[in-house]
């Protein structure tokens, strides 16, 4: 079985970030970039799957800005056999919005012809969580969301998800897409030799056009800010004021 | 950091996963492991996997091969979470690059891939209780018996003494020749009968790596062992390893300034004294503005040293002067951030009294930061022929 493992470049997790002065989203020139911790997971699944014998071969697909090929080989460096690039866009600024990714990744599914794909449930950066339903949706698949253990039996995945209320545990057929949560596993860290082997792995470059995409914006960012700052607490002399203030503000 | 951001794309994706590893599986355990004075078992397995014994071992004999500008970076970014490590594989490798640069093509083959894949680890065995910048004053003496040499000396100050298996052994084959390099010889030393671990040294600082005392009475080494398979060139091998080492320590020392620094400025944010944050008085923006600029001023010798090593250039000046100045301003910036800390800087609740503690090592090891200066002066005597 073939796995595809779509992976997004994103803001780093631990980057302080900060609104751009227009207001248009956030600043993304020169800070630190990384793969999404979510695809993260879904790549180092995969490549559990592979040394498990139920895949034969991963390959990573990004799309977005060219540099999103170091997120590429990242997940080349930690076990991923090839990885396609779609450059999109040259502003580091525009995001993908989630139904283009999702018509590009329905395209390469119809190139690749994986048995699964299997990606982050989320991006950190915009937090949309849509486009592996949406993948699923267009290609008529069966969707696992928010995977916390997946089993592959035969031609069906038993997929574990985290939901409100506990686990619930499902069965899909084969090919589907699953989307990984944060609990699915931990993933590895590449090893040196493994990231300096993976500049020798395949890495195919491609655009919307060659797969007839269309990726221009649908959706219009009206105002960003940031959170507003917390506010200054009060101090109390003893444990009854406590209960009496809790009181008040109707928290107990 | 902004540092990270002009590297090629490669070097970055290594500088990454050390990152991501000092994050998940450094960082959380080195308070513990610091004031325990326990060493790091775990984080060396990690390092192994990693690969980082490898690190600048030539890639045909199993290695990483690594520029010197790399792994200046790799250093330094492991020095800035806990500097201990650093000594773990920093001294290995001078070690492997003495047997890289020295070996006969046997040796290379049988050790540099063991030393590589971190199967068989160790480091430097120079210092003497009675000898250290000056090593031509060493005693530690090996007399050929046969197809082999007896070793009888002690070494002390050896990083890996305990925990590593095998040694770079410096001594005198001829104590009488004349001029005195002429009789020193290194080998290969692997642990065995009649070498063995005396004590563990109590230090300040450069806590959970074992440093210890070396003692050889009547220990047999094969004469294959020998460096290059001939004697009287032991100081050379050892002082063209000391270059590397030099970028090395000039490396931690950037990683320590740096760390100093960062806590500072995060610090700086938070605390507020008069009504504002202090790092809105002016005491404490000329500090932050000192030692950002002293820290820039460490990492550019030390990169620029790595380069010239890397070029294949003789860099003796230029690592001198970068070990020195970056060791300098790793003990300048520890202090700055101990005052701007204030109190908790002298907990030990807080990584500033390591950072103080660790400094110093800096400007005493390698060679001491003394004679650095006067390897600057002769080479520009040397390099300006009045």
């Amino acid at each position: 079985m073939k796995v595809l493992v779509p992976v997004k470049r994103v803001i780093d997790y631990n980057v302080k970030v900060r609104v751009r002065p227009d207001g248009t989203g956030v600043d993304l020139a020169n800070v630190k970039m990384s793969m999404n911790p979510f695809d993260e997971i879904a790549v180092e699944e995969a490549i559990r799957l592979k040394e498990k014998g139920a895949a034969e071969e991963i390959v990573a697909v990004s799309i977005g800005v060219r540099q999103a090929q170091e997120t590429l080989r990242t997940a080349l460096a930690m076990g991923a056999d090839r990885a396609i690039l779609i450059v999109a866009t040259d502003d580091v600024h525009q995001d993908i919005e989630p139904l283009a990714v999702a018509k590009l990744l329905a395209k390469v599914v119809e190139a690749e012809k994986p048995g699964l794909v299997i990606m982050g449930k989320q991006a950190i950066d915009n937090d949309m969580n849509a486009t592996g339903q949406m993948l699923a949706a267009i290609l008529g698949w069966p969707q696992a969301t928010f995977a916390g253990e997946v089993t592959i039996e035969g031609d069906h995945a038993l997929v574990t998800r985290e939901v409100d209320g506990g686990l619930q545990t499902i069965r899909v057929r084969l090919p589907a897409v699953v989307t990984a949560d944060l609990r699915l596993n931990e993933p590895r860290y590449a090893s040196l030799p493994n990231i300096m082997k993976a500049k020798k792995k395949p890495l195919e470059e491609k655009t919307p056009a060659d797969f007839g995409v269309d990726v221009s914006p649908r959706l219009t960012v009206l105002k960003t800010r940031e959170p507003e700052g917390r506010k200054a607490g009060i101090k109390v002399k003893s444990v009854d004021e406590l209960v009496e203030k809790l009181k008040e503000a109707g928290v107990i | 950091m902004s540092a990270m951001l002009d590297i090629p794309e490669e070097d970055r994706l290594i500088l990454e996963a050390i990152e991501k590893w000092l994050e998940r599986d450094v960082r959380p355990h080195v308070m513990r492991l610091e004031h325990a004075d326990e060493y790091p078992h775990e984080m060396v397995a990690q390092m192994r996997e990693m690969g980082l014994f490898g690190a600048t071992i030539p890639r045909e004999y199993g290695g990483l091969g690594l520029s010197a500008g790399t792994y200046a970076r790799i250093v330094e970014l492991i020095a800035e979470t806990w500097m201990s490590l650093t000594g773990i594989f920093n001294s290995h490798l001078i070690m492997a690059a003495c047997v890289a640069r020295m070996g006969t093509e046997a040796q290379k083959r049988h050790y540099l891939p063991r030393f590589a894949s971190g199967e068989l680890r160790g480091g430097l065995a120079l210092t003497e209780p009675d000898a250290g910048t000056d090593l031509q004053a060493i005693r530690t003496r090996a007399r050929r018996e046969g197809d082999a040499y007896v070793v009888n000396g002690t070494k002390t100050w050896i990083s890996n003494g305990i925990h590593g298996q095998c040694f770079a052994l410096l001594v005198k084959t001829d104590p009488e020749a004349q001029p005195p390099h002429k009789g020193m010889s290194m080998f290969i030393a692997e642990k065995g009968e009649g070498f063995t671990v005396s004590r563990k040294l109590e230090k300040l600082g450069y806590k959970g790596i074992d440093s210890a005392e070396l003692v050889f009475r009547d220990y047999r080494i094969p004469a294959a062992n020998l460096l290059g398979g001939e004697e009287g060139r032991g100081l050379q091998a050892a002082l063209g390893g000391l270059e590397l080492g030099r970028i090395n320590v000039a490396a931690r020392g950037c990683g320590i300034a740096s760390a100093a620094l960062k806590d500072s400025v995060r610090y700086a944010q938070i605390r507020r004294t008069f009504g504002k944050p202090i790092c809105q008085h002016q005491a404490i923006q000329l500090k932050l503005g000192e030692m950002a600029t002293r820290l820039q001023a460490a990492r550019l010798l030390t990169y620029d040293a790595a380069r010239i090593y890397d070029a294949g250039r003789r860099c003796d000046m230029e690592a001198g002067m970068a070990k020195y100045f970056a060791s300098e301003a790793a003990v300048e910036n520890s202090l700055e951030a101990m005052r701007i800390h204030g109190g908790y800087g002298y907990s030990k609740e807080y990584p500033i009294e390591r950072y103080f503690r660790d400094a110093p090592l800096m400007c005493i090891g390698e060679g001491t930061n003394e004679i650095q200066r006067i390897i600057i002066a002769r080479q520009l005597i040397e390099r300006n022929p009045a």
